[in-house]
C-alpha cells in the first residue's frame, strides 16, 4: 500500500486499483473542530481536483477535492456518528471514502510523505 | 481542501495589527484577517473556548472595534438630542454611566451599524463595529451639529471578559466592578491604568468590557489571564457564542436592507421615539412596527448535524421564503442553529421549514431566540 498526498492536503492510500481517501493531520488542525462531513454516495464519480466532500467545522465549510479520478465504492459511515474522528485520527479511522481508480497514472503527480512534509513546512 | 485563511492571506499586505498582536501569538493564537486587522480566530480550539466561556470566563480582544467619544461645548451640550436625530434610542432619559444598544439608521430606516451608547459624566461613549467604523465616523461628522466634538479613541484597546466567573476574576484585580449591573459602566483603575469598564458583552453571559489605553493592554491582558478562571478566546468562539445568544452580527444579520422592525429589535426603539418619529426612516420603521415588517429575523434549529451557513435559501414547502444570514453548529446544544430572514407568514414559532444546502433540503424548525438563555446580572437580581 502506497500513500500519496496533494497540495490541497488530501491523502490517498492505494492498493491495486482501489484507494482510500482522507484529509491530512495538517488539514484537520487548520480546520479545527469538525462537526459534520458531507460524503459522496457510493457510485458517485469524482474527477481529479473536483469537489468530492465537504467538511464542516464550527466556523466554516471547506471543500475536499478528489486526489484522482474514480468511482466511490464506500463512504466512511463512522463519520456520521462521530465526525470528530477526522480530528482525532485523520489519517486512519477518520478516512472519508474508498475509490476505484479510473487512471492510476494520475497518481504520478502527487507527493510522497517526505515531499508532503516538506511542502507543509514551507507553508 | 481550501480554508478561509488562504483567501485572507492574499490581502495580507493591507492588514493592520492591534496592540495585543504579539501577545496573541505568544498565547498560541491562529491569526486571521478580520475587519482589516490581524485578529486571533482561536487558541486551543473554538469548541473548547466556547464551552470554557459558558462555564468559566473567556478573555476576548475586540480592539478592532471603534471607540468614539461625542462631547459638547458644555457638559450638557445637547449631545443626547443630537444623537437622537441619528438613532432611535432614548438618550435624553439615559442616566449617567448607563448604556443602551442602538442603531445608526439611514433615511429609509436601513441599519448602517449597531452600537453601544453610554452616557458618561462629560460625554457619550460609543462602541461601533470594526468593519464599519470609518463609515460611522464619516456619517457622524456629516450629521452631528458642528459644535459637537467627535473623538476616535484609536489609541485605546478593548477587552471583553465573559462568562459566569468573569466577575470573580475581574473583581479580584479590580475591586468594585462587582457592583455594576448589566448595561452600566464606570471608571476604574486596573493594573495601574485608568480604564472604563461596563457590565456588558456579546456572548449572552454575564461579563465585562474593558476600554483601556493601548500601552496598558498587555499588562492588563496578562493580569486577567493569570486568574485561574480565565482563558483566551478567539473570534471563532465569539461568533458561535453570540449566535447561540441570538445576537445579530452587523454585515450578516443586519445591513442597510434591514430595519429595526425586520430585525426584531423593537427594544431599541422605545415608545417615545416611535411616537415622535424623529429619527431617520422613522415613518417606514414606524409603519413596519405597527403593521408588521415585510420580512422577519428568526432563529432556526436544524435536524441532524449538518450546519447551514450564511446565504443558504430557506423554503416553506416549495416556496423560497427567505435566506440564512448566520448559521453554524451550536457547541452548547450540539445541534446546528441558524438565523435568517423570512416572510412573516413563515416566521411563526415551531413552523417547519427546509434549508437548501448544496442541493439538499435540510429540515429545520423556527425556534425562539436566544437559543441558549442569557445570564445577565440585572438590577435587583
Amino acid at each position: 500500500m502506497t500513500t500519496y498526498f496533494t497540495e490541497d492536503h488530501e491523502w490517498i492510500s492505494v492498493e491495486g486499483g482501489t484507494a482510500i481517501v482522507g484529509i491530512t493531520d495538517y488539514a484537520q488542525a487548520q480546520l479545527g473542530d469538525i462537526v459534520f462531513v458531507d460524503l459522496p454516495a457510493p457510485g458517485t464519480t469524482v474527477a481529479k481536483g473536483g469537489d468530492a466532500a465537504v467538511v464542516e467545522s464550527v466556523k466554516a465549510a471547506s471543500d475536499v477535492f478528489a486526489p484522482v479520478t474514480g468511482t466511490v465504492s464506500e463512504a466512511n459511515s463512522a463519520l456520521e456518528e462521530d465526525p470528530a474522528l477526522v480530528n482525532s485520527a485523520p489519517e486512519t479511522d477518520g478516512w472519508f471514502f474508498k475509490l476505484a481508480l479510473a487512471d492510476p497514472a494520475e497518481l504520478e503527480g502527487l507527493m510522497d510523505a517526505a515531499a508532503y512534509k516538506a511542502f507543509c513546512e514551507g507553508l | 481542501m481550501n480554508t478561509d485563511e488562504q483567501t485572507h492571506d492574499d490581502i495580507a499586505d493591507i492588514i493592520q495589527t492591534l496592540p495585543l498582536d504579539r501577545w496573541h501569538r505568544d498565547q498560541g493564537a491562529r491569526m486571521v484577517s478580520f475587519a482589516g486587522y490581524s485578529m486571533p480566530i482561536q487558541y486551543e480550539g473554538i469548541l473548547a473556548e466556547h464551552l470554557w466561556t459558558r462555564e468559566s470566563a473567556g478573555l476576548f480582544d475586540v480592539s478592532h472595534m471603534g471607540q468614539l467619544l461625542v462631547s459638547g461645548p458644555t457638559n450638557e451640550g445637547g449631545v443626547d438630542v443630537a444623537l437622537e436625530t441619528l438613532m432611535p434610542g432614548d438618550f435624553i432619559n439615559l442616566g449617567v454611566d448607563r448604556m443602551r444598544y442602538s442603531l445608526l439608521l439611514d433615511d429609509e430606516g436601513g441599519i448602517l451599524d449597531d452600537l453601544m451608547v453610554t452616557r458618561r459624566a462629560g460625554d457619550f461613549y460609543l462602541v461601533v463595529n470594526g468593519a464599519t467604523k470609518a463609515d460611522d465616523i464619516g456619517h457622524l461628522h456629516e450629521h452631528l451639529p458642528e459644535e459637537l466634538t467627535l473623538n476616535h479613541l484609536d489609541d485605546h484597546a478593548l477587552l471583553a471578559l465573559q462568562g459566569p466567573k468573569a466577575v470573580d476574576a475581574l473583581s479580584r484585580v479590580c475591586p468594585g466592578v462587582e457592583a455594576l449591573v448589566f448595561m452600566t459602566a464606570g471608571a476604574f483603575d486596573l493594573a495601574g491604568a485608568p480604564v472604563w469598564i461596563s457590565r456588558s458583552g456579546y456572548t449572552g453571559e454575564d461579563g465585562f468590557e474593558i476600554s483601556l489605553p493601548a500601552e496598558a493592554a498587555e499588562a492588563v491582558a496578562s493580569l486577567l489571564l493569570a486568574q485561574p478562571e480565565v482563558k483566551p478566546v478567539g473570534l471563532g468562539a465569539r461568533d458561535s457564542l453570540r449566535l447561540e445568544a441570538g445576537l445579530p452580527l452587523y454585515g450578516h444579520d443586519l445591513d442597510t436592507t434591514t430595519d429595526p422592525a425586520m430585525a426584531g429589535l423593537g427594544f431599541a426603539v422605545p415608545k417615545r421615539r416611535r411616537a415622535e418619529a424623529g429619527f431617520p426612516g422613522a415613518v417606514t420603521v414606524g409603519r413596519h412596527f405597527a403593521d408588521g415588517p415585510p420580512r422577519k429575523r428568526i432563529g432556526m434549529i436544524l435536524s441532524g448535524r449538518q450546519p447551514a451557513r450564511e446565504g443558504a435559501l430557506i423554503f416553506d414547502g416549495d416556496t423560497q421564503v427567505g435566506t440564512i444570514t448566520s448559521g453554524g453548529f451550536s457547541p452548547s446544544l450540539q445541534v446546528p442553529i441558524a438565523m435568517g430572514y423570512v416572510v412573516p407568514g413563515s416566521a411563526g414559532l415551531n413552523r417547519p421549514l427546509q434549508i437548501e444546502v448544496r442541493g439538499k433540503r435540510l429540515d429545520a424548525v423556527v425556534a425562539p431566540m436566544p437559543f441558549v438563555p442569557h445570564r445577565y446580572v440585572r438590577q435587583g437580581s
